[in-house]
């Protein structure tokens, strides 16, 4: 069953404190290890060194606590929300604390990644003991001062109490503090007692985001940097034959056209490429030029012929192999419960159908960019990057230089959505910075970004289940896909453990074209897959749909397959919740509703959809949400988390529409990719399940159920069914919406 | 004054073809200047007369608050008011802002005081970030125009600033709050 608020997280010396030069105390920490025995704190507060603790603690002489951690922002908020549970700990007001971001550097990260809607759910021990410990230290050396008992002491926004009423700052304590031995095994308060956890805190970078303070990436900037632009192939399973860049070299502000590719090819070719490398072995060309602008312009200037190495492929051949696939036998099984094919020979009604899916760019809005910078003694990277850690090893690998002269700075980043996870376009400035040794940074045009980026891959699923006096005796899914199958723990979601006879199988084909994780991988689209045939299964059985979900996890509770990820008690719980204030049980004239559960990323969600017909077009006015994620750390950033999953999922599912044509995407910007714009985005209603549970993540589980629930208010609406994304082309012409 | 019309002089006055041919070369080798007026401060920037005042105001002015998202005019990432009027900088020549006065979002206000960005604040509209200067600038622009917007209004007058987040809710709510606080 799912872990609630079980613990592994090892208490034993993980944290250290000394005492600042400029004053204050200082605590270094490890989130998720344990520290290395000779790690030492800097007295010099400008000296942190990431290599020994991944996060700092700086409590000043006058109560400011700064809290430095290198975690990402992409902009699922753990910024705010990280330092937030350590603060509540500690108990400091929210208002005195200051979150820094951290410089990174290569040595002993563990969970340096922003992905997975898992950052909350792996540091909220580790950041509530972190809290709890330095309050402890703080109270103790409190106590010796005034002679009295630690236990007689208590702290309320950074203020020191004792039985006779005495009070001292956490700030005239510090030095004291820092002499102390570190507190083991200090009580962690109890949710009840809360007054920063759950409270509504704004983003910690707001007053820099809105009035354009450089953050991001592409905002990074040196003196004497030079800008680059690279020329890759148009096609995948192309590469660089002949090219001429006289045009280019003649461009005001271009200093110099060079290629890369040896070292890229050094690194694919090594023992330990690392997952990031999603990098074109093809040699590139390269305009390095005195700004972004002439940069770009040189490369457009630039002729070159490019030769077919591997094959030039097309989603016309993608899904002609994929239906192959699904036709044929080639299946590897990743759970069977039972006998499907005896159930399906004894049922009394089969249902099969198949929904599809097409690749689907990013499209961050920040495009790809990097900074480096390559000389003798060191290597330095800035960007926005979801995996750091694997970037510098990476570099070090490719460039034949040791880790430790490799660091890696993070930036804001704009938007994630799975690209950032992969370092290629990062690995690339490496290169050209170790041609040119200048400091460099590389800018992607949105061009470059979606049509030689990284795509969710294409996948078809087929679903089989059989039917014996109104029950659902069996259920098969059978999924065909690019590059790859489904993973991990995802054959065990719901409806696993609910029918006994269950099978997944699954099988893919391989393809050049370089595929990855794109917001809540696989779910994305399986979910739209299996609520919409679980909503047809119920039409076919004359079964209430949200019933029948009810009906079904009433056969897992209890399960002593510990496979099973999800709770069927919490699932309950969002369909009922969500049954009540969607008014699914009244529905009104005119708007059809759509229904669907679903768990994945260990979050529970279901959403219900209102579609209304405007001009004989179905449109998606609201979308009522409810949501399990144990305790909401920040609901102001959470609900932005869910609000954004929800339009993001409608969105791509009703336009995401992305197609290969001799290796080639057919679109390369948005006047020819639609993406979800404000006009068309629903109000989103969202609700929370209160339970004093362990926190799970919310940047990924409520984009799944949206086209689902969409897809199904949209069948209402129209009396036809959709079994492929995106809806507003495979829907009859008078029912696209414009 | 500049280099580049150093060159046309000489080029006038020294009619010798190789001489002539020796300027020529010269006066495409060098960048013409050119007079903007940014947050209400006069900027020259040496750069081609095609430069993008996206480019300008982010390499050569290093106000880089306006964003570069799509280059086309698609996305709204890098909006900025020319004469009050929300303009897509990635396709707006440096050459054609004669006289005209441009503000960027680090020019909106001092210290993050308009309404706008008070509302976004108040609304923890971001997400990522990355496209709200360019959707904070249309806002206030738009809000210029009509002080009292309907939600409908408000949706169009936003529609083409994509936020990739899908921070629209948020978006259309901090609109609202805008437009009482500027009422």
């Amino acid at each position: 069953m799912v872990i609630e608020n079980k613990s592994n997280f090892s208490r034993r010396g993980f944290l250290k404190a000394s005492s600042l030069a400029s004053g204050g105390l200082l605590i270094g920490f490890n989130l998720f290890t344990a520290c290395k025995q000779k790690a030492e704190l800097p007295i010099d507060i400008t000296k942190l060194s990431f290599t020994d603790f991944n996060a700092f603690i700086k409590i000043a002489e006058n109560g400011m606590v700064t809290i430095f951690s290198p975690n990402p922002e992409i902009g699922q908020g753990v910024k705010t929300s990280m330092p937030m549970i350590i603060a509540e700990e500690l108990n400091v007001a929210w208002k005195d604390v200051v979150v820094e971001q951290g410089i990174l550097d290569t040595e002993n990260y563990t969970r340096q990644v922003a992905g997975g809607s898992q950052s909350i759910r792996f540091g909220w021990d580790a950041l509530r003991q972190t809290g709890a410990t330095a309050r402890q230290m703080l109270v103790n050396a409190a106590a010796e001062k005034w002679g009295v008992s630690a236990s007689e002491c208590s702290t309320k926004e950074g203020v020191i109490t004792n039985a006779t009423g005495e009070t001292l700052g956490y700030g005239d304590v510090v030095k004291e503090a820092a002499l102390l031995e570190i507190p083991e095994n200090v009580a962690l308060k109890e949710p009840k007692d809360y007054t920063i956890i759950g409270t509504k805190a704004i983003n910690v970078d707001i007053d820099k985001i809105v009035s354009g303070k450089p953050l991001f990436g592409m905002d990074y900037k040196e003196e004497g940097m030079v800008y680059a632009s690279v020329l890759r192939p148009p096609a995948f399973g192309q590469e660089l034959e002949s090219f001429d860049a006289t045009a280019a070299k003649s461009i005001n502000g271009v200093l110099d056209v060079i290629t890369i590719g040896e070292k890229a090819r050094n690194l694919l070719n090594s023992k330990k490429p690392g997952w990031s490398v999603k990098l074109s072995s093809s040699d590139k060309i390269v305009v390095i030029a005195t700004s972004t602008w002439a940069a770009m312009k040189g490369k457009k200037a630039i002729k070159a012929a490019w030769k077919k190495v591997t094959p030039l492929e097309s989603t016309d051949a993608h899904d002609t192999e994929l239906v192959k696939l699904l036709d044929g036998k080639k299946f590897r099984t990743m759970r069977s419960d039972g006998d499907v094919k005896k159930a399906f020979a004894q049922a009394d009604k089969v249902l099969e159908r198949t929904y599809e899916s097409p690749f689907l760019p990013h499209n961050c809005m920040e495009p790809m960019n990097f900074f480096a910078s390559v000389d003798d003694a060191k290597i330095r990277l800035v960007g926005p990057i979801q995996t750091p850690e694997d970037l510098a090893t990476a570099v070090s690998t490719m460039l034949d230089r040791n880790l430790e002269e490799v660091s890696v700075e993070m930036t804001r980043m704009g938007g994630g959505f799975g690209r950032r996870l992969y370092g290629d376009f990062a690995m690339e400035v490496a290169e050209i910075a170790d041609v040119i040794r200048k400091p460099v940074k590389m800018v992607s045009s949105r061009e470059d970004d979606m049509t030689t980026g990284v795509y969710r891959p294409a996948i078809k699923y087929r679903i089989k289940a059989s039917v014996k006096n109104g029950e659902i005796t069996g259920y098969q899914l059978k999924e065909a896909a690019v590059n790859g199958n489904m993973y991990g723990l995802i054959p065990n979601f719901f409806p696993a453990g609910a029918i006994e006879n269950y099978q997944i199988d699954v099988a893919s084909i391989k393809s050049n074209i370089t595929t990855g994780a794109w917001r809540a991988p696989y779910t994305n689209f399986l979910s739209y897959a299996e609520q919409s045939f679980f909503d047809e299964l119920a039409e076919i059985t004359e079964k209430d749909p949200v019933q029948m979900r009810l009906d079904l996890l009433q056969k897992v509770k209890g399960t002593k397959d510990s496979k099973i990820q999800y709770s069927p008690e919490r699932l309950e719980g969002v369909i009922n919740l969500v049954v009540e204030k969607s008014g699914y049980r009244t529905p009104k004239e005119g708007v059809y509703q759509g229904f669907c559960a679903y768990y994945c990323h260990n979050t529970h969600v279901a959403e219900v959809a209102d579609v209304v017909m405007e001009n004989n077009k179905p449109v998606v006015k609201n979308v009522t949400v409810a949501v399990d994620c144990g305790i909401v750390v920040n609901p102001l950033g959470a609900i932005n988390q869910i609000e954004g999953g929800v339009v993001d999922g409608v969105g791509h599912a009703m336009y995401g529409d992305f197609k290969f044509k001799d290796g080639m995407p057919g679109s390369s910007n948005f006047g020819a990719y639609r993406l979800i714009r404000n006009s068309e985005a629903p109000k989103v209603a969202t609700y929370f399940v209160e339970n004093n549970l362990a926190p799970t993540g919310l940047g990924e589980p409520t984009l799944p159920p949206a086209g689902a629930a969409v897809s199904i208010a949209i069948t209402k609406a129209t009396g036809k069914r959709i079994y492929k994304q995106p809806f507003t082309k495979n829907m009859v012409a008078k029912e696209i919406i414009g | 004054m500049n280099l580049y019309y150093l060159s046309i002089i000489f080029y006038n006055n020294f009619r010798v073809p190789y001489i002539r041919l020796f300027f020529i070369i010269q006066s495409l080798l060098i960048m013409p200047t050119y007079n903007l007026k940014v947050n209400k401060k006069k900027q020259l920037v040496d750069a081609e007369f095609d430069t993008p005042l996206l480019w300008a105001l982010r390499d050569h002015l290093d106000l880089v608050g306006t964003k570069f998202g799509c280059g086309i005019g698609q996305c709204g990432a890098c909006t900025v008011h020319v004469d009050g009027v929300a303009t897509r900088s990635c396709l707006m020549p440096i050459s054609a802002l004669k006289d005209k006065e441009i503000t960027t979002i680090e020019g909106l206000s001092e210290n993050g005081s308009h309404p706008v960005q008070q509302a976004w604040k108040e609304v923890d509209v971001p997400q990522c970030g990355y496209c709200q200067a360019g959707q904070i600038m249309t806002a206030s622009a738009f809000l210029e125009t009509n002080s009292k917007p309907t939600e409908e209004e408000i949706k169009v007058a936003m529609n083409g600033n994509i936020c990739r987040c899908s921070a629209y809710n948020r978006i259309q709510k901090a609109v609202v709050i805008a437009s009482e606080k500027m009422g």
